[in-house]
């Protein structure tokens, strides 16, 4: 059984079909991609996933669970993390306190020093425990990407979204985030399923990657199939 | 225990004994003054965990003092109908909570409006108490345009003083513990982005109404120490003016700060009452004339001191005595946490 399922799932914006019902699995432990020329819907289903939009219609489930009963605040407590394409920091809080709350699903009260092991533990996995008590607000980009990366793990996801984690990095960075993204699955046992505009990236860690065109998915297969498929090609190309 | 912590702690039982012993070097007038900023102070907390840490403005604290007042007014008094006659201050808890609750349920229309049109809503508030209680049709329990007499008669000022600060001190512990636990974080990470906060398994209904709450709880034990020493209270002990003055408050102290509302409770008690011979003191040095007694010149010294502290300090002046301290603190605080010893799983 799959993961996470999206059945026709539908939004709008106005006249805008940001989905246009689009159906997919994510199979647990797969990396998976979503891809797509710009204005595709990648965001917006992942906003629909983590239920920031509500759909127009069609279904979602995680683990068997609809989904849509379920509360926004009360995804990341299911076991769905995610990661925002322009960076969602606290921006004026600790960079420690930004993955404390991360870890705010799992800890109820008193569970206090528990967390802060766990959020310390967290950095240091992600080589940014030096900067713990530093203000997120100042710090690089790829750095803020990667304390948003640890606010994320630090819930103990089963789907770890990411949206655009190559976004503003450079070509290093980029290099060192292919490891760092296969090494989060092994280490974490968690799912992912990013959302990518750096192809090379998303072909060489995805098990499976989704095509999404203004709203529609044209496509679905390994990394070299969608490479060949000829919908996918022209999407990006232009006819 | 943190170096840090050690040093807050340190600096709260000095405070502590300064306020204890304080009331034999001054006047029972002074005492009496210093009673009132306690009130302001307390008032100032909660405003702060509301604003400073939760990020949503409030124009309305003075109605949840109001509130407060109110409750220890009918509770205490022998007026109407409902003649409970209640010790004063047993009545103060419960004005706080009456005020909490009614601050909890207004948190829910709240949660649709941010900004602007949430201080408006706030506002709304604050114009509509005095109002309300002179209606005619709330005579009967807020005595209208008349108000309520209080039973105790005027006290002293160290009575009114050791009062207050007894509330006060307890209820800065309890606001600090809140600030920097769980509560706290959940708070200000709605404040920061609301978008991530909620990603974050963090229920923004759930978390501003309680921070609505908790901060007209404090209104609310503030509203009702000030009855005391007013002994008796109308429609406009607690008018429009109280509630943005309370915003000011906080501002000038720095929001976010809690030690800080101290200095906003100082600045707000004092500012319009002895700012201007303070000021003219000075100004005769160099032989200029304000005519500091003149109707007006504190509302203006007001004004421009908070401007003043706007332009210097966005921090208020909590932040400014803060950053002159960083220079000193700084290795202490700011030491980084020690690199793990063995190897981080990235380089294995």
């Amino acid at each position: 059984m799959a993961l996470l399922e999206l059945d026709s799932v539908t939004r709008r914006f106005g006249g805008v079909v940001a989905l246009d019902s689009v159906s997919l699995a994510i199979g647990e432990g797969e990396i998976a991609g979503l891809i797509g020329p710009n204005g595709a819907g990648k965001t917006t289903a992942f906003n629909v996933v983590t239920r920031l939009y509500a759909p127009d219609g069609g279904r979602l489930s995680f683990a068997g669970r609809d989904l849509l009963r379920v509360k926004p605040h009360r995804i990341v407590g299911l076991g769905i993390a995610r990661t925002f394409q322009n960076v969602e920091l606290f921006r004026r809080m600790t960079v420690l306190d930004n993955v404390l709350v991360g870890a705010h699903s799992r800890t109820g009260f008193g569970g206090e020093k528990e967390a802060r092991a766990e959020a310390l533990e967290t950095l240091s996995y992600l080589d940014l425990a030096h900067l713990a008590r530093r203000p997120a607000t100042g710090l690089p980009f790829g750095t803020l990407k990667r304390v948003e990366l640890a606010r994320a793990l630090v819930s103990r996801p089963r789907l770890l979204l990411l949206d655009e984690p190559a976004g503003g990095l450079n070509h290093e960075e980029v290099e060192e985030l292919k490891g760092l993204i296969r090494r989060i699955r092994q280490d974490f046992s968690v799912t992912v399923f990013l959302v990518e505009h750096h192809m090379a990236l998303v072909m060489s860690v995805s098990d499976r990657v989704h095509v999404l065109n203004f709203g529609r998915k044209i496509a679905e297969g390994t990394p070299a199939e969608v490479r060949e498929n000829p919908a996918v090609v022209e999407a990006y190309l232009g006819a | 225990m943190s170096v840090g912590f050690a040093v807050r702690a340190g600096a709260f039982v000095l405070a502590v004994g300064a306020i204890a012993l304080l009331p034999r070097f001054i006047s029972d007038f002074r005492a009496l003054q210093l009673g009132t900023v306690a009130i302001f102070f307390i008032a100032l907390l909660g405003l702060n965990i509301l604003t400073g840490h939760a990020g949503q403005i409030s124009l309305g604290h003075g109605a949840f003092m109001g509130i407060g007042g109110y409750t220890t007014a009918v509770l205490t008094s022998d007026f109407g109908g409902l003649s409970w006659e209640m010790n004063d201050l047993a009545t103060v808890p419960i004005a706080g909570l009456v005020a909490g609750v009614v601050g909890f349920l207004f948190g829910f229309p709240a949660l649709r409006l941010a900004g602007v049109y949430l201080a408006l809503a706030t506002f709304a508030l604050a114009v509509a108490l005095p109002s309300l209680a002179r209606s005619q049709k709330l005579a009967g329990i807020t005595g209208g345009s008349e108000g309520i007499i209080l039973p105790r008669l005027p006290p002293t000022g160290d009575w009114l003083y050791y009062v207050c600060w007894s509330f006060a001190l307890p209820m800065f512990v309890l606001a600090w513990l809140i600030v920097r636990g769980r509560l706290g974080r959940a708070f200000r990470a709605v404040r920061e982005s609301e978008i991530a906060a909620v990603s974050s398994g963090i229920s923004l209904p759930l978390y501003k109404t309680v921070a609505f709450g908790i901060s007209a709880f404090y209104a609310g034990v503030a509203g009702a120490l000030l009855a005391i020493p007013t002994t008796a209270i109308f429609p406009d002990t607690y008018p429009v003016a109280l509630s943005i003055i309370l915003l000011t408050g906080v501002v000038v102290g720095g929001l976010g700060s809690l030690a800080g509302m101290a200095i906003g409770a100082l600045f707000i008690q004092f500012i319009q009452t002895d700012g201007p011979q303070w000021l003219q003191a000075v100004l005769d040095r160099v032989g200029v004339d304000i005519n500091e007694t003149a109707p007006g010149v504190p509302s203006v010294l007001y004004g421009l001191l908070l401007l003043a502290v706007l332009l210097t300090a966005r921090s208020g002046v909590a932040g400014l005595l803060a950053r002159g301290v960083s220079v000193l603190t700084n290795r202490i605080y700011h030491r980084p946490i020690k690199r793990q010893a063995t190897p981080s799983r990235r380089e294995a």
